[in-house]
């Protein structure tokens, strides 16, 4: 049911042990096995697209190595350590998640950028404006964005402060859930532009990338997951 | 007790009967359709007030600890059952965690009132004691049911906003903390509310009957505010536990949000 295809080599040369290691994972919800015995590698470096038709639970292969849902069987390792021995807040900033839609908070831009350092797994770092200000310039937006309640923004706008809401906790996996399905092709350029940034800024870094685009997939990836229907 | 009161008679309870005439006339004349509800409605009040007379009665006359506990149990019981019947979701183990902080709470509250303030002369005392655990109950009933209502709502429909958080790296507790809040400050509203317009607007039920029973206002206005204390903090300790504990049935160790534990009814 899985395949991978074109396992061609990656950027940086491979490491000794993977980032993330997939094995043997199933999912069951109450109609059946969404799919099963999903094994798979991510190593430092990977540019990874999932694709496969809608209902083959590409999604759910996302949330379930972000750790939001519960899987039946297999196990995933991260760094050496599997998932059941991670804290897991502190694991989701390392694999981070980012969903199809935005879900920011009420608000201005800067109130969603700055309250994440709320959280406990982040009392060690503290908001740096700067670097957001020099993305924000990428897309053509001035300080004065930041300064704008989230209840104005378009979908795309949403979608580029989840984004910088995101990458500035510096992941090392972005597990990314058809980020740009539903914008428009400048805005979806601008993002994949920022997620190659974030990636080559680091030898470390990985991505999976869930696409229905066969041009996307393409541009963005030097290999890809195949999940097929159950 | 000395007392001044007119006791009321069967023919005046028939005669107080009449008065629903006129609603149900209403009903009638503007096509309300609210005849047989409120047919059904009054029976029931008769009929429940008219029993819980006489169970009183005989309860009192008992003075066994272990009776007023059984018919303080059978109370909590039902508000807890009635609590939980007023949502439009429910998680499994949601009418025992009702019951539980119900009874937690009430219980509490009630016994320190009863011993720590009031200090009736039995420690049990149902004259006292079972009264002022109805009026507590009420309260916390509607506190728990509208907090509940409003946490499972609310978890539904943000649902992308907690999970949103949750991949940030915000704890369970930490990305529930809104909604948290929101639930409590939604359960505590009417009780807040009417604390607030208290004497001005409501004359409370329990200062007007001991006022009918001859008791002098400003002796029955000392009783009542004692119950209010009672009776709000009653409402917040329920509150607070009933949705503690939905959280922790809704939120699994792993820090996810298990909404497929979830069901709605109807």
């Amino acid at each position: 049911m899985v395949k991978e295809r074109l396992s061609s080599s990656v950027a940086f040369g491979r490491a000794i042990a993977p980032l993330l290691s997939i094995q043997r994972l199933s999912r069951r919800i109450q109609s059946g096995w969404i799919w099963q015995d999903i094994d798979f590698e991510v190593w430092a470096g990977d540019r990874i697209a999932v694709v496969g038709p809608s209902g083959g639970g590409k999604s759910l292969l996302l949330r379930a190595i972000a750790g939001l849902d519960s899987v039946q069987a297999g196990q995933i390792v991260f760094d050496g350590k599997p998932l059941t021995q991670w804290f897991l807040p502190r694991y989701r900033t390392q694999v981070l998640y980012l969903h199809q839609r935005p879900a920011l908070l009420e608000g201005t831009v800067e109130m969603n950028l700055r309250s994440v350092y709320q959280f406990a797994a982040h009392q060690d770092k503290t908001y740096d404006r700067q670097p957001i200000l020099n993305d924000l310039k990428q897309f053509g937006r001035t300080d004065a964005f930041l300064e704008r309640p989230i209840a104005a923004l378009s979908g795309g706008e949403a979608q580029i402060v989840a984004f910088l809401r995101a990458l500035q906790l510096a992941p090392d996996v972005l597990l990314l859930d058809e980020p740009t399905a539903s914008l428009d092709a400048e805005t979806a350029t601008q993002l994949e532009a920022l997620v190659e940034r974030w990636h080559a800024t680091n030898p470390h870094r990985a991505y999976l990338w869930v696409s229905h685009d066969p041009q996307q997939v393409a541009r963005i990836s030097d290999r890809q997951i195949y999940l097929g229907k159950p | 007790m000395e007392s001044s009161y007119i006791p009321i008679s069967n023919t005046q309870l028939a005669l107080s009967a009449a008065l629903i005439v006129i609603n149900i006339g209403l009903s009638w004349a503007l096509r309300l359709g609210l005849e047989r509800q409120l047919w059904i409605a009054s029976f029931r009040m008769v009929v429940q007030l008219l029993l819980v007379g006489l169970v009183l009665q005989w309860v009192f006359t008992l003075r066994d600890p272990l009776w007023v506990l059984f018919v303080m149990l059978l109370m909590t019981s039902m508000a807890g059952i009635s609590a939980v019947n007023r949502t439009r979701r429910r998680y499994r183990s949601i009418y025992w965690n009702s019951f539980l902080s119900i009874l937690l709470a009430a219980f509490t509250v009630t016994s320190l009132t009863v011993n720590g303030i009031i200090q009736a002369p039995l420690w049990y005392d149902p004259q006292y004691f079972i009264p002022l655990l109805g009026m507590v109950l009420g309260n916390a009933l509607t506190g728990t049911s509208l907090a509940l209502d409003r946490f499972m709502e609310d978890l539904a429909s943000r649902r992308d906003q907690i999970e949103a958080l949750l991949t940030l790296g915000a704890t369970r507790w930490e990305a529930a903390h809104n909604t948290i809040r929101d639930a409590l400050r939604t359960g505590m509203i009417p009780t807040i509310n009417s604390m607030m317009v208290m004497g001005i607007v409501s004359l409370p039920g329990m200062m007007t009957g001991q006022i009918l029973a001859g008791a002098s206002p400003s002796e029955a206005v000392r009783y009542q505010i004692v119950i209010i204390f009672a009776i709000a903090a009653g409402t917040a300790l329920t509150t607070i536990t009933i949705i503690v504990l939905s959280f922790y049935a809704l939120f699994n160790s792993s820090h996810q949000l298990c909404l497929e534990r979830l069901q709605t009814v109807r």
